[in-house]
This record gives structure tokens, C-alpha cells and sequence, in this order.
């Protein structure tokens, strides 16, 4: 196993990688010209956190990786994301589901990183709660106006949760490479965060008359690289084709 | 949600004044405070369902590049207008009027931009 420390910060990174990616794919098709320009900027304050957390793994490593061989030079099996995040985009209604499953697991682990015992962790955690803390007020509200909204609307968000939350249970699952953080103090444990989720995800739900599925069977296989979806190497394709047609092509 | 295609809405000039298509969210007009500026100034308009969401949507799309650090949203029906006929009989009787204008004074180079 590689540091654990590499290991974690790519999964930070790989994240805010993944899912920035799939939300700029509604650049100019989203329902609305706002909620287009709201998503693409959803989608940039991500990239934007991945530059600092890959580039910190990068540095980390000492292998002379920079963020931009990290997300462009590595294949599905070397990504550490939360296979939550690699879902397709649906519906809008989905996207935003998926948004607000996320978002609220980010923002508290955010919070929590913000103590890091390692100083550049807490700084870029620091400076994404701010972000995040938006994005969170904007896929709440979406999630119950919606939710609360007409019967279609309505059918689509419960149709919404139904196919993501199965996605949940990887958020907080530990490991070792989490309990290696927990012991210097760098991470929180994510079991840890759940207790709140829980309480936040009922809340919200309520007031936007969803029910939560009765199982909680979650998917794993994400955050470790053991199973990916397969949703996530079609994405790479896409995103990755350039460095893949011509490698190492630069402005 | 709202089409793509665009459509009349109440209280505009341009065009005549039907009901909001029920597909529609409603136009809400917006006003930025500037960093540097004193006063609110209209900076666009944009849809949104209520006034909570018209200031995120302002804050999406105006406000971006770290431009305000105020935003007032005001629905646009909300909005009495002057209409354009009307030029005449409202601004015209000021013209012929040059005492109404400050243009008799010489203002000091200390007193800076007025």
C-alpha cells in the first residue's frame, strides 16, 4: 500500500474531481439559464478543490505528479472516489439529489478537516467550507422545493433518492488508511459524521416529503478503487480523451 | 421549471400584458451594492420561483467575480414604471429652464467629482 496519507488525499481529491466533471456536463443544457450558471459554478468551486487537494497529494507523493497527471494519467482502478459521486447525472432532479447526499456529507467533513492537525489540510479545508456551505443551502432548498413541489416533481425526487441512497453507507465507512488519519490527528473517522447526517438528511426529507428507503444496504468499492461503477470509466473517456489522444499536449 | 423558449411576461413594456405562463417562474429584477458604490444599482433580471431563490440566482449570475456585497431582488410586476408617452409632458417644461441647473457656480477643484 502506498502513504496513507497519498492514499487519503486522493480520495479527497478524486471526489471534488469527479463529481466537478459530472456537473459541468449541464453546462448550457440545464433546464433553466440560472440554475446552468449556478451548476457551472458549483462545478468550478470543485475543480477548483481539486487542484489544491491533488496538488498536495502530489507534493505528498514526491513523484513528481502534478494535479493535472493525477486526473488526467491515472485509469479507473487508480480513482478513490465515493462511487456517489461517479453516478450519471439523470434528471435535474437527480443531479440535485445526488448534490444534496453529498454536500451535506462534504461540508461536515470539511468542518472536521478544518482541525486537521496538518496545517495545508486544514487551510484547504478552511477555505472550501465556505464554498461548500452555499452549495449545500442551494441543493437543500432544490431538494424540497422539488420534493414539495408537484406530484411529478414530487415522484422524480423519490425516484431520485431511491437510485443514490444505496450510495450513502461508502461515505462513512472506515478504514485503515482512515484510521492512520484519525491516530495523527489529520482526518476525523467518517463513521464519526453519520450520527449528524442522519439527523440533517431526516429533516430535510420531511420537509420534502420523501421517504428514505427502508434498507440500508450500501454499495462499496469506491473510495478503496476495489470496484468502481462503470458509469466512472465511461466519464473518463470524456474527460481524459486529450491527454489519452495526444499524451502530454499542453497549451 | 420553465421552458427554454421565451415567452411574454406581466409588466413589461415590450410585451402585452398576459399572465405569467404557469410553466414560468417569475422576472425579478436586481440591485447590486458594489464594493465601492453607495447606492444599489439595477444590474439585470433573471426568473426565480420566490425571492429567497432570486437572490441566490443573483448571486449566481451577477455576482460571480466578487462584484457586490448587497443584493436586493424586487419582483418585476412590483415595479411602477413611467411609460415612454408620456416624455413629453415630463421632462420637456425642464429644458427651457436654465436656472433649474447648477451651471452658474464654479466649483473648486477641491470639491473632486460631482
Amino acid at each position: 500500500m502506498s502513504d496513507p496519507l497519498f492514499e487519503y488525499l486522493c480520495r479527497l481529491g478524486d471526489n471534488t474531481l469527479v463529481l466537478g466533471h459530472r456537473v459541468s456536463e449541464w453546462c448550457g443544457v440545464a433546464p433553466v439559464l440560472e440554475e446552468d450558471i449556478a451548476l457551472a459554478n458549483v462545478a468550478l468551486d470543485l475543480i477548483g478543490q481539486t487542484q489544491l487537494w491533488l496538488g498536495l497529494a502530489g507534493e505528498v507523493e514526491g513523484d513528481g505528479r502534478d494535479a493535472d497527471r493525477l486526473a488526467f494519467h491515472r485509469d479507473v482502478w487508480d480513482f478513490r472516489n465515493v462511487l456517489l459521486v461517479e453516478q450519471p447525472n439523470g434528471d435535474f432532479g437527480q443531479t440535485m439529489m445526488r448534490q444534496f447526499l453529498f454536500d451535506t456529507w462534504h461540508l461536515s467533513m470539511l468542518k472536521a478537516l478544518a482541525g486537521s492537525s496538518h496545517e495545508q489540510i486544514a487551510a484547504i479545508a478552511e477555505k472550501s467550507v465556505k464554498e461548500v456551505t452555499y452549495h449545500l443551502e442551494r441543493s437543500t432548498d432544490t431538494v424540497i422545493g422539488l420534493g414539495d413541489g408537484t406530484e411529478e416533481s414530487h415522484d422524480r425526487m423519490q425516484k431520485a433518492l431511491d437510485r443514490l441512497y444505496p450510495f450513502v453507507g461508502e461515505m462513512f465507512l472506515s478504514d485503515d488508511i482512515d484510521a492512520a488519519m484519525v491516530t495523527q490527528g489529520i482526518a476525523p473517522d467518517p463513521a464519526s459524521l453519520r450520527k449528524a447526517f442522519d439527523a440533517q438528511l431526516d429533516a430535510v426529507l420531511a420537509e420534502a416529503t420523501l421517504t428514505k428507503p427502508a434498507d440500508d444496504f450500501a454499495h462499496k468499492g469506491g473510495k478503496t478503487g476495489a470496484r468502481h461503477t462503470e458509469h466512472l470509466g465511461h466519464m473518463l473517456t470524456q474527460m481524459q480523451w486529450l491527454q489519452r489522444a495526444y499524451p502530454d499536449a499542453s497549451w | 421549471m420553465s421552458s427554454p423558449e421565451s415567452s411574454p411576461y406581466k409588466a413589461t413594456e415590450a410585451a402585452e400584458h398576459t399572465e405569467t405562463r404557469k410553466t414560468e417562474w417569475p422576472l425579478w429584477e436586481i440591485f447590486i451594492r458594489g464594493q465601492h458604490g453607495l447606492s444599489h444599482r439595477h444590474v439585470g433580471s433573471l426568473h426565480a420561483a420566490d425571492a429567497e431563490m432570486a437572490i441566490k440566482n443573483a448571486r449566481d449570475v451577477y455576482t460571480r467575480r466578487n462584484e457586490g456585497v448587497s443584493i436586493w431582488a424586487v419582483e418585476a410586476s412590483a415595479i411602477a414604471a413611467s411609460s415612454p408617452e408620456e416624455k413629453g409632458a415630463l421632462y420637456e417644461p425642464a429644458n427651457d429652464k436654465v436656472y433649474r441647473h447648477p451651471t452658474f457656480f464654479d466649483i473648486p477643484d477641491e470639491v473632486g467629482a460631482m
